[in-house]
């Protein structure tokens, strides 16, 4: 069992940058066994936050990424037919419920309610995971945390959490950090020279601004990072932003022509 | 050659013009000694012998007189040689009946020679000229033309303008419009070549170069949004009928204004035009507050702009370096010493070099004085934002420092000081007294508002003209309103006189209702194993291959997604009783659609029904009986029961606005079924193809916005030219007794 604890324990300290007291209210809630909610826009930083978490807990880390495929066998896990017989394998839930890690499933909403389901029994007080299929019902480790994350920009009729799901968690509302933070998150994790982070940071916000007005999403802090490792490979800066800023996140003939006139404004002269 | 000014000679000249309008006489000899700097000998000569032919022409001393004066500096714009064919023109017109228009035609050639300047171009427009004469000079009998165009000393008085702002294929397009839609109104057509007409304005603004503001509102919204945060509504303003003074941007509480067209210029787009205007007046209102004017002088004021400007463009650039390219692009580059201060009040040129050079500091100061200012201003913002009050402190002693006797002078030097840009800065000043000119000063409108009418305002369609094959911008006027009502009961009967029909048309509808549940198979969980797969898996099993794990199968439900739109011509011709039946078409269309519409009530599709018909294209009537949201009730029923005919069929405009309605259903498919009894016409159109070719392009557009439009057409003789408007979609119902059982069936069919 502790050498599958290994696989999934993250060994290198990811680069977070606290925005505010999420570090030590997250420790509180780990410290108390609640399960946790992470919203907020995509590439705001959600996913790393967990991970860096996991490494200051030094606790395994297992990851789901969730999709509109995945049914509840896929959690909690499975028979597998074999020549002479079945031999069950446990799902990514059950074995962090086995080994004590903290299990991750990143934007839950996408995976179909009645999947989301199974998750029930471990969030509240009994904090076990019923195998039916198995006959076997698995107490969590007291090391065993549930965090799921979840993208309220998404929300649409059909891609919500129900009330009985959303509470069994305590949660945690990110968004994209101040400009200056931002800027300094950016040089950090790129070594990107501080005043083209700051640039890049201004074509994210004007880009942000225009959320609603043409953009479902704004320019996110993981497209402004991927900006800077061009930059930073020495690709021509507007060129960058243009690739890494505008291209994947419109279609929109004029949001195109702003957003490059942003750019052009941004970095012209520099 | 003798010196020009020399009597003898003028005399020589004098005779050689063999002239004796005494008109003449006052302005011979200025005229010559002009002609004779410009005109080279023999051109000299020419120009004599053809005023001479105007004197002798018989069209009095106006033509004489303008050429003497006119000419050589169309001459030296386009060159001598260009003399034969203007005066090949000039015989033309003098031959038909439009003589007349010779006098505007020469006063105004120097202006469109000035910017046609080659001898090509200007053949280009007297071709043009002579062609508009040609075909709006009409005649009664006969070949002779015998009466004079109407539009064309209009067209010559306003084509500098024309020109100014189109090139000479937008006023070859211009003028081809007018020709071929106002040839037989000679008051509208001189409307419309003096530019008073609103369709003459329309056109015009279509065929002109340069960025439209309208075509780019959405991009520019956007950058105001994206860049600055911050919202407004922009609003165009016309530049090209204001011909008296070129008004700036401004901005107020209603929005913000921009001119209705930008074109390129230094190398900037005109979009680019507009970002910089933007930039500037977003500045203000970021950084910039309104100060009392009312202690300050005009040249105080102006002194203060132009510090405040250069403050609010320095923090934009600060922010986005970017737009510096822009700005040193337009902001005029003032010469020093281009303004003499003997001469004229050089204020505003100084002003314009030291905002230019607050902008973009010159590599060498030509003078101390001006560095100092440049460094003070610097220095104010190298501490942070500054202020407005700080700006106009520093104004004040500049103005104080710098200021000249000649400031005073009435003569001011405008060359090269105007930033196009920048608005008016009416938002920096705030005033204690309201100014005694305003036009603010009018009492408040205390007229009680207009009782609401019970119409729609009109909407406006184009029209398409194949002859041209242009759109015809705001043609049509249509009037969306109501149907009246009538008495639900009498539709309740009709339904009942064909109730064996309905029963037969229920058994359909049953078939046609969405069937539900539909099998999905190949699932991992589902609701029942799916034995085809399971056993297939196993088989795999048993061979040693990987089993698919799918065995599941489960069901879902699957519905139609169709809306529609029904239109039907209620023009006069419906009233006609029905070929082989006791009814008019009328009363069968009546009957039919509320079928139609009970059925499609079953089925459970939106639908929509309107009637429309047409009193010229100032009047099309669109008329609502049921919305795609109302259910089959007694409110429609009732003005179905009403459906009256009257007027004619202008089919175009109609489809243009139903589409406008059922493009915003949410529907898979789109359905727009048109019921009609006869070809589309109109009362003011006389030629029979161009509303069928109208329909023809409207048909064509909302398959573009993916509507599929289908007719069912009650003329036996349709096939000539539904098929033209629309292709292979329609049917042509020659028994129109059977409409009735006809059409539900068509629409289930189109349906399945």
């Amino acid at each position: 069992m502790s050498d599958k604890a290994e696989t999934y324990r993250i060994t290198k300290e990811p680069f977070y940058q606290q925005q505010s007291n999420e570090v030590a209210l997250y420790e509180a809630a780990y410290n108390a066994k609640l399960p946790v909610m992470v919203k907020g826009p995509t590439g705001c930083g959600k996913s790393r936050f967990v991970e860096y978490m996991a490494y200051k807990l030094s606790k395994p880390l297992i990851t789901v990424a969730c999709n509109e495929d995945m049914t509840a066998s896929d959690l909690v896990g499975r028979y597998l037919l074999e020549a002479n017989g079945t031999r069950w394998l446990d799902g990514p839930l059950a074995t962090a419920a086995r080994i004590g890690a903290i299990c991750y499933l990143d934007e839950i909403v996408e995976a179909r309610q009645d999947t989301t389901v199974v998750i029930h029994p471990l969030t509240d007080h009994r904090r076990q995971l019923p195998l039916d299929k198995k006959g076997e019902l698995i107490q969590a480790h007291p090391d065993f945390q549930l965090v799921i994350s979840y993208n309220p920009g998404y929300q649409s009729l059909m891609k919500d959490l129900k009330q009985s799901t959303k509470q069994r968690f305590v949660g945690f509302e990110f968004d994209y950090p101040a400009a200056d933070l931002e800027a300094s998150i950016i040089a950090t994790e790129t070594g990107v020279n501080l005043a083209d982070a700051v640039r890049l940071v201004k074509v994210g916000a004007a880009a942000r601004a225009l959320k609603g007005h043409g953009l479902d999403e704004g320019i996110s802090t993981r497209l402004l990072v991927y900006a800077a490792t061009l930059i930073k490979a020495e690709v021509d800066p507007m060129d960058a932003c243009r690739m890494a800023l505008v291209r994947p996140i419109t279609d929109d003939a004029d949001i195109r022509i702003t957003l490059d006139h942003a750019i052009d404004a941004v970095f012209g002269d520099a | 050659m003798a010196h020009p000014s020399d009597p003898a000679q003028l005399q020589t000249w004098r005779a050689q013009l063999a002239c004796a309008f005494a008109a003449i006489d006052d302005v011979f000899a200025d005229c010559m000694i002009d002609a004779s700097t410009k005109l080279s000998a023999q051109g000299l000569d020419d120009f004599l012998e053809q005023a001479r032919f105007l004197g002798k022409m018989g069209r009095g001393a106006e033509p004489v007189l303008i050429f003497l004066q006119e000419w050589p500096t169309i001459a030296t714009l386009v060159g001598e040689d260009t003399l034969d064919a203007v005066m090949v023109a000039i015989k033309r017109i003098n031959k038909s009946p439009n003589s007349k228009a010779i006098a505007p035609f020469l006063q105004s050639l120097a202006a469109v020679a000035r910017r046609l300047p080659t001898p090509n171009q200007l053949q280009h427009y007297l071709d043009l000229s002579l062609q508009l004469m040609d075909r709006t000079s009409t005649s009664i009998h006969g070949i002779h033309k015998s009466y004079p165009s109407p539009g064309l000393a209009a067209f010559f008085e306003t084509a500098p303008r024309l020109l100014d702002v189109l090139s000479l294929q937008g006023l070859a397009n211009w003028v081809t419009y007018g020709m071929r839609n106002y040839a037989h109104h000679p008051e509208q057509q001189r409307e419309f070549f003096s530019l008073q007409s609103a369709d003459s304005r329309a056109v015009l603004q279509r065929e002109r170069h340069g960025t439209l503001l309208m075509d780019h509102t959405r991009a520019l919204d956007l950058t105001l949004r994206a860049l600055w945060q911050m919202s407004d509504v922009l609003v165009p303003y016309a530049t090209t009928f204001d011909v008296q003074r070129v008004p700036m941007p401004y901005f107020d509480a209603d929005g913000m204004r921009l001119p209705d067209v930008y074109d390129a210029r230094a190398g900037v787009s005109g979009l680019d035009r507009y970002r910089a205007a933007l930039a500037h007046m977003a500045a203000h209102r970021r950084w910039s507050t309104a100060i009392f004017a009312d202690n300050f002088s005009p040249a105080q004021r102006l002194a203060i702009e132009c510090f405040e400007d250069a403050r609010v463009e320095a923090l934009a650039l600060r922010q986005y370096p970017g737009l510096r390219r822009l700005f040193v692009a337009l902001h005029p580059d003032p010469k020093d010493g281009a303004c003499n201060p003997a001469t004229h009040s050089c204020l505003r040129h100084r002003l314009a070099m030291l905002s230019r050079a607050l902008l973009v500091p010159p590599p060498r100061f030509e003078r101390p004085q001006l560095r100092e200012w440049v460094q003070r201003f610097h220095a104010l913002l190298a501490k942070g934002q500054s202020s407005t009050a700080e700006m106009a402190s520093l104004a004040l002693s500049y103005l104080g420092k710098t200021r000249l006797q000649s400031d005073q002078l009435p003569d001011t030097w405008f060359d090269d000081t105007e930033v196009d840009y920048r608005d008016d800065n009416r938002h920096l000043w705030r005033f204690h007294e309201r100014p005694d000119d305003d036009e603010n000063l009018d009492p408040p409108d205390q007229t009680p508002p207009e009782q609401d009418v019970p119409t729609l305002p009109p909407r406006h369609y184009p029209e398409w003209d194949y002859t041209s094959q242009t759109m015809r911008p705001d043609w049509v006027s249509l009037y969306e309103r109501l149907h009246p009502s009538g008495n639900p009961a009498d539709v309740d009967v009709l339904l009942a006189k064909h109730s064996a029909l309905a029963k037969r048309l229920k058994r359909l509808l049953d078939l046609l209702k969405p069937q539900d549940k539909v099998r999905l198979r190949f699932q991992e969980d589902g609701s029942e194993l799916d034995l085809d797969v399971a056993i297939r898996s196993l088989i795999d099993l048993k061979s040693g291959n990987l089993p698919d794990p799918r065995i599941n199968m489960s069901h879902t439900t699957d519905g139609r997604s169709i809306a529609t739109t029904l239109l039907l011509d209620l023009s006069e011709s419906l009233n006609e009783q029905a070929r082989g039946a006791q009814q008019t078409v009328l009363q069968l269309s009546q009957e039919a659609v509320s079928l139609l519409a009970w059925a499609v009530q079953q089925l459970g599709d939106p639908l929509a029904i309107a009637g429309f018909h047409s009193n010229t294209r100032h009047d099309v009537r669109y008329l609502h009986l049921k919305g795609f949201n109302e259910p089959w009730n007694d409110t429609v029923k009732a003005r179905l029961a009403a459906m009256q005919a009257a007027y004619s069929t202008r089919m175009g405009a109609t489809l243009r606005h139903a589409a406008h309605s059922l493009v915003r259903q949410n529907a898979d498919k789109k359905l727009l079924l048109v019921l009609t009894d006869g070809q589309p016409a109109d009362i003011d159109v006389k030629d029979d193809q161009l509303l069928i070719e109208d329909a023809k392009q409207a048909v064509r557009e909302l398959d573009h916005q993916g509507i599929f439009t289908y007719c069912i057409s009650l003329d036996a003789s349709a096939d000539a030219y539904v098929s033209t408007i629309f292709g292979q979609r329609y049917t042509v119902i020659d028994n129109i007794a059977r409409l009735p059982e006809q059409l539900p069936r068509l629409f289930m069919a189109l349906t399945r």
